[in-house]
């Protein structure tokens, strides 16, 4: 399209029309950007839903007047069909499963991501990181096979078939902390690869060691990305559900010996949904009201993550 | 005079914690390679191996005229169903394909599921068929007489093509196959254009007022929430509240072996909202890598907002929003909690027809078929297992490979 101009006036190249250059609204365009800005909206419905209906339906639970909040929180027993509902015995054997599983990703995950950054050449490197990433995308129902199928026989091998139970927390909690392995160092990694270079030549030149750099200068400027590395991966192991489901056992049992079975949250959860399963009965009603607990413990570990991040985040140059 | 050398007094002590420590920080790092590989290994191990089968009715007694019953021609295998089925059970084997229209090897599956009936009496890994077959032997031969013994593959191509079974010799992976690409491809279709859409409203269009703020915070909150959470959300709206619509009802479609909103339809809707955050974040990182100059040139000639989004931004964006979906997905295909929340079906035999019948995926038969106590079915589940790894592992690859090809550096 030519544009020309006669006397003055820009023409444009069909004869006889005028160029209007004038802003006009454009129908079109608000119309795209209202439809672009519901897409993003979706995600407040999303959490607006989870909110409204976990609570609707635990607020149901609460009604019942078999239930009450204080014995909710505070009871050591969870056995619904003599109504006892005390959520301890399912919130401990979440905490024991998380804790065994942070035991193992949080100084293996560390060590290797201070590995892959401090001491690794650029090539072993370009090889380790994709296949951390990789391997932290096997769907946990393969990490659940493995708790079961390898890792149970191997401790009942290990400590005597009587001491360790076929469904047992330890092996379930070993698996989740492979599991989490790779999360947590490849989002440390990713912290300390970001430490600008200037630091380290400056330490190198005062003399230091390696380990020195490492430990001295590179991982407290690293710190906050460390800290959320490691609280994204507890919300990671306490929201964790496959493997709990397949190795820890299926049955709530308030105890703190790591071979026995008991039953986490998520495994709760799955088991009463998994079965033929009423609305409106209690039991329905009760997975909402422990999935609200959930989500709210995630949500203010990773709320806490994303402060820590903000908040303390060292910035160069 | 001499200076105290504060350097020189502890260096080798220094020196010797670093390269310590060193040691240490490397044998992490193996560590949890030997872990991860363990994990394979030992899934592969359970793959292969031998099987101890009893047979309800002894092959050998099978053979006519001292023919084994291998190489019996087709007519004398429908003789043998004729004679050892009922009339009753002979006739609906007719009428489902009648003998002439089947080939002499369906009509000899039929012999073998029907009459020979094998049952595992005991199985064994790979390791140990290969270092203690002398033992395995011995043991077989000593406890079950009757078995035969067989070295089995238990991933083959017509485990893969053969659909579910009570029976785990004949029990294959095609219903639960289907069903994940079918709930895959919904989820693809609702979430992928949805994602991209919000990003692009992120990055293009929204001002930094509140409301853009909590949807920035929010999507990033939400990508950590667990994913059977996800699986509550779809059970209480999907199947529940849109029950209607979700077992097509509202179409008047409603599969005959439905009657509830458990379908592939709501299990793709939840698991579209699971992987949203996930699109919409790399979609977001995708858009923020094209240049500012390529979006004030096309808006310096003229182009309108949209115009410049829809033919340069996208297109330069867009391997990489190619691989963040890619990524999001196999997420979205291993994903197992949120699916046996919704509602996946525990034993079907047929295959999907349309969203609005009910669902089994790969993950959650292999879930089913770990859970089960008796040996056999844990060698099927990591055949699954097997199949499952390697698509992912092809995404996978696939997503690393657009990236590398076609991400423009400007």
């Amino acid at each position: 399209m030519a544009i020309r101009k006669e006397n003055g006036r820009i023409i444009n190249g069909y004869p006889n029309r005028r160029a209007d250059l004038r802003k006009h609204p454009r129908v079109r365009e608000t119309i795209i950007q209202a439809l672009l800005f519901l897409a993003g909206f979706v995600s407040i419905f999303t959490t607006i839903g989870i909110v409204y209906e976990l609570g609707k339906e635990a607020l149901l639970f609460f009604r019942t007047p078999e239930v009450n909040l204080w014995e909710f929180l505070t009871g050591t027993s969870w056995q619904p069909h003599i109504e006892e509902f005390g959520v301890l015995p399912l919130a401990l054997s979440t905490l024991i499963t998380s804790s065994i599983a942070m035991m193992i990703a949080i100084p293996l995950g560390l060590t290797a991501a201070i590995y892959l950054s401090e001491y690794a050449t650029e090539r072993v490197r370009k090889i380790l990181k994709p296949t951390l990433e990789v391997l932290a995308g096997i769907p946990t129902i393969v990490y659940g096979y493995f708790a079961l199928t390898f890792v149970t026989p191997l401790l009942r091998s290990i400590f005597g078939e009587d001491v360790v139970e076929i469904y047992n927390m330890a092996s379930g909690g070993l698996v989740m902390g492979i599991l989490i392995l790779p999360l947590v160092a490849s989002m440390s990694e990713d912290a300390l690869h970001a430490v600008p270079n200037a630091l380290r030549e400056a330490a190198f030149g005062l003399g230091a060691t390696r380990l020195e750099v490492a430990l001295k200068v590179v991982v407290p400027a690293a710190m906050s990305g460390i800290a959320a590395a490691i609280i994204v991966g507890i919300s990671r192991a306490i929201g964790e559900t496959m493997i709990v489901a397949v190795a820890v056992g299926a049955g709530p049992n308030f105890t703190f010996n790591p071979f026995r079975g008991a039953e986490t949250m998520t495994g709760y959860i799955v088991r009463i949904s998994g079965g033929d399963l009423s609305y409106d009965s209690i039991d329905y009603n009760s997975i909402f009201a422990i999935g609200l607990l959930l989500f709210f413990i995630t949500l203010t570990l990773n709320i806490i993550s994303q402060r820590i991040v903000r908040r303390f985040r060292e910035v160069y140059e | 005079m001499s200076r105290p050398n504060i350097f020189e007094d502890n260096l080798p002590t220094r020196q010797k914690t670093a390269s310590v420590w060193q040691l240490i920080f490397l044998s992490a790092t193996v560590v949890g390679i030997i872990f991860l590989s363990t994990l394979l290994i030992n899934i592969l191990n359970s793959s292969f191996g031998y099987v101890a089968l009893e047979a309800r009715v002894p092959p050998e007694t099978l053979a006519v005229n001292g023919v084994p019953l291998e190489e019996l021609p087709k007519e004398e295998l429908v003789r043998l169903l004729q004679e050892h089925l009922s009339s009753g059970a002979f006739n609906k084997l007719e009428n489902e394909k009648p003998f002439e229209k089947r080939s002499r090897s369906e009509v000899y599956d039929l012999v073998i599921s029907r009459i020979v009936k094998y049952k595992v009496v005991e199985s064994w890994n790979l390791f140990e068929s290969l270092f203690r077959a002398d033992e395995i032997r011995a043991r077989v031969a000593e406890e079950f007489p009757e078995a035969e013994l067989r070295f089995m593959s238990w991933l083959t191509v017509d485990t893969i093509r053969r659909p579910q079974s009570s029976e785990a010799l004949l029990a294959g992976m095609r219903t639960a196959i289907l069903g994940s690409l079918w709930t895959i491809v919904i989820t693809i279709i609702v979430a992928f254009p949805l994602g991209v859409s919000a990003a692009i409203y992120l990055e293009e269009y929204a001002q930094d007022n509140w409301i853009n703020r909590l949807i920035r915070t929010n999507i990033n909150n939400l990508a950590g929430v667990p994913s059977i959470i996800y699986g509550m959300l779809g059970l209480a709206i999907f199947v529940r509240s849109l029950e209607k619509l979700t077992s097509g009802a509202v179409f008047g479609l409603v599969d005959p072996t439905t009657a509830n909103g458990r379908t592939i339809l709501s299990a793709a809707l939840t698991l579209a909202l699971l992987i949203l955050p996930l699109i919409i974040i790399n979609a977001q990182e995708a858009i923020r890598a094209v240049p500012q100059s390529l979006r004030r040139a096309s808006l310096g000639l003229g182009a309108t907002k949209w115009q410049t989004v829809w033919w340069h931004v996208l297109p330069n964006a867009l391997p990489g929003i190619l691989t963040g979906t890619i990524l999001a997905v196999s997420r979205a295909i291993g994903e197992t909690a949120p699916l046996v929340v919704v509602g996946a079906s525990t034993a079907i035999t047929f295959d999907p027809t349309s969203p609005f019948s009910k669902f089994t995926t790969l993950p959650i038969q292999i879930y089913q078929w770990t859970a089960r106590p008796q040996g056999e079915w844990r060698h099927l589940a990591a055949a699954a297992i097997i199949v499952l790894l390697t698509l992912l592992l092809t995404l996978n690859a696939t997503a690393i490979l657009l990236r590398n090809r076609f991400t423009k550096r400007f």
